[in-house]
């Protein structure tokens, strides 16, 4: 089936006086319709300002240097929209209509200065036609939806005057009142509690049924992916390195990154006195790309010869696309 | 034997406003607490943001002055101690901190930010200080010839060895560290566990290991407290509270713990709290927790529940009131994996 979203060879480099950080370097990846799709990495991986350069939201240093980012319509076989070609005036409809985003840290993104109210009730009407009073019943039904208690009131609310969870609640009926097609999530219960953390998933998963929306979900956390993706990407150093059906990719990954981040999370239930295994050294410094296969220094099947000058390409094993050269072609040589 | 012992440590932080900055109250960050831990063993301590536990590890630590409560170390009340009488005892409780990025100073040499508590407790000549930051340098991974770098130069899981140098200097007796891998990413984090572990069975080490991370607690600790809006709510062997706790609020906790295992999805009931974690400075009437708690009854919302000792071999304690009656659901434990 056609995918809703493809991003095709991305890259995403921060142009700075000491040189050139290559922080997203030839992503690709894909969202299917309806699905949650999980991007998954350690901090510096890439992963937020993937998220970001979808909808064409790095600014300087920070530039986007070349690939693809297709947007498929519902109807089948038609032309998809190239979000990196596209106008300001096109994109600016895109936004928030089709693929609407929220943030780590929702009182970074919200203004402090208007009510919740206000600020979906702008989005509202910048984008569909209609009045102010219905606006603002959409917006109050929105926070009903999203379990703010007493919305009628609330919509009057200030940010701070709403708790960490009921914040990321407003973004998320905020982020939702267009009825997009996309909402890509950014690491969007991290500053939160584990319980809260529960609450915020749950919704996300409701809407998700109720709206039909993909989910690009941005975590670092395993487990959070474990608990909500259909689909995994790894990311490492500005690559994915892996994608395919979250169990398989969890519980059989191939890439040997995954497999070493997988090993080094404590499992719940799993007590024994035995050694967190972990990943052998740390990520390089943002201007020394090793080359090759990006994660070769810190690779336990590195292969001397092959891994640190050969660029690995995807290749399908099973039911996951891996970019290492343990597979394929490559490896049968 | 117990080397740590608090007996109703309580922290109260004053609220000021209006008129001439007038006392409204105040925030009971922590109220009344018990612990104690075991000689070389670690106790975990969790709960959410605004509980109180990095509280009570600065309190245990001597960084706040409690409000009352004792804090028996080895025999000896470091509560009311005053800063000159505090200084024997500041070599051997240490903390560890969350964020390496802002506990270590960006002017300084790594040798000059492990030294420093060495020269506080006048521990020798130069040159033996530069041999034992050589030795912490090496005995927590890191090359002895980094000591004349700046902390800039170094990447968070190698600045958070920095800080378990620093902290390990003095040989401490007891470790608080709080939230001391919550900063770091997965593959690292899982380097400083190990690490913390091997420092442990090397010196004898005892740590309070205060975090949010169930996981990683049910990982690194012998025993386990939960706390929740100041107050210990429960209070047992890493075992027995995962597989089987005893009060409502550990059980929401664990079942809202997002498991790592794609196949456990939808395999464990989640418990869905109401509301949101109670304001310290406004706690609710009779047990803390009755607001959110599914198994609530009228007497919840009167009497508040005592930490009480309930069954179990090694003074398994519970606040709740039908910790008996209930039967709560745990996360299944393998206590003999290989």
């Amino acid at each position: 089936m056609q995918p809703l979203l493809e991003v095709r060879e991305l890259r995403t480099h921060f142009e700075l006086g000491d040189g050139v950080v290559k922080a997203v370097d030839g992503v690709s990846l894909s969202v299917p319709r309806g699905r949650t799709l999980a991007v998954v990495g350690e901090s510096g991986c890439g992963k937020s300002v993937t998220a970001r350069s979808i909808l064409r939201l790095v600014e300087k240093p920070a530039r986007i240097v070349g690939g693809e980012i297709l947007l498929y319509d519902d109807a089948p076989d038609t032309k998809p929209l190239d979000l990196l070609a596209a106008k300001d005036k096109r994109l600016r409809q895109v936004r928030w209509a089709d693929i609407a985003m929220v943030f780590q840290e929702p009182m970074a993104s919200l203004s402090l200065v208007h009510t919740i109210g206000d600020q979906i009730i702008e989005a509202v009407r910048l984008h569909e036609n209609v009045g102010k009073q219905e606006a603002r019943d959409r917006a109050i039904e929105m926070l009903d939806r999203v379990g703010i208690p007493d919305p009628k009131r609330r919509v009057d609310s200030y940010p701070f005057q709403l708790s960490g969870g009921m914040r990321q609640r407003a973004m998320i009926a905020m982020a939702l009142s267009c009825r997009p097609r996309l909402l890509i999530a950014d690491e969007p219960t991290t500053a939160l509690d584990v319980t809260t953390q529960a609450q915020i998933l749950d919704l996300l998963q409701d809407l998700q049924q109720e709206f039909g929306m993909a989910i690009m979900l941005i975590t670092h956390d395993l487990g959070v992916a474990a608990q909500v993706a259909d689909e995994v990407a790894v990311m490492y150093l500005g690559e994915v390195v892996e994608q395919g059906p979250a169990s398989a990719v969890l519980s059989h990954p191939k890439h040997p990154y995954t497999q070493a981040l997988v090993r080094s999370v404590p499992r719940l239930g799993q007590r024994g006195q035995d050694r967190l295994v972990a990943v052998r050294g740390t990520v390089p410094p943002p201007y020394e790309r090793p080359t090759g296969c990006r994660f070769h220094p810190r690779c336990d099947s590195f292969m001397a010869g092959k891994c640190d000058v050969t660029v690995p390409v995807r290749v399908r094993s099973d039911e996951i696309d891996v970019a290492c050269l343990l597979y394929g072609e490559e490896a049968d040589r | 034997m117990s080397l740590l012992e608090t007996k109703g440590l309580t922290m109260h932080f004053p609220l000021h406003g209006g008129f001439l900055g007038r006392n409204r109250g105040f925030v009971k960050a922590v109220d009344g607490v018990d612990l104690s831990i075991k000689a070389g063993r670690t106790l975990g301590l969790v709960g959410e943001s605004g509980c109180g536990k990095t509280t009570l590890g600065r309190c245990i630590v001597r960084a706040y002055e409690p409000t009352s409560g004792s804090i028996m170390f080895d025999g000896v009340d470091l509560a009311p101690l005053s800063e000159k009488q505090l200084k024997p005892y500041r070599a051997q409780v240490r903390l560890i901190f969350q964020d390496p990025h802002s506990s270590l100073d960006p002017r300084k040499t790594l040798r000059d930010i492990i030294a420093e508590p060495l020269r506080v407790q006048d521990a020798g000549s130069r040159d033996e200080i530069d041999d034992k930051v050589a030795s912490l340098l090496r005995r927590v991974g890191l090359r002895a010839e980094y000591a004349h770098r700046y902390p800039h130069a170094f990447s968070g899981g190698e600045r958070q060895r920095v800080v378990i140098a620093r902290a390990l200097a003095t040989n401490p007796r007891l470790v608080v560290a709080d939230e001391a891998v919550s900063a770091l990413d997965v593959s690292v984090r899982a380097q400083i566990l190990n690490l913390l572990r091997d420092l442990q069975e090397e010196s004898g080490l005892t740590y309070l290991f205060v975090s949010h991370d169930l996981g990683i607690v049910e990982h690194v600790a012998d025993d386990v407290a939960v706390m929740y809006v100041g107050k210990l709510v429960e209070s047992a062997s890493t075992e027995e509270l995962y597989s089987k706790p005893l009060h409502p609020y550990t059980e929401a906790l664990l079942s809202a713990v997002p498991d790592p295992d794609p196949a456990s999805r939808g395999q464990r009931e989640r418990i869905k709290l109401l509301g949101e974690i109670a304001d310290p400075s406004k706690v609710p009437a009779g047990c803390p927790f009755h607001p959110r708690c599914g198994y609530a009854e009228a007497r919840c919302a009167s009497e508040v529940p005592q930490l009480r000792e309930i069954g179990g071999a090694n003074g398994r304690k519970v606040a709740c009131h039908f910790a008996e009656q209930l039967d709560l659901k745990g996360v299944l434990t393998a206590t003999t994996a290989p």
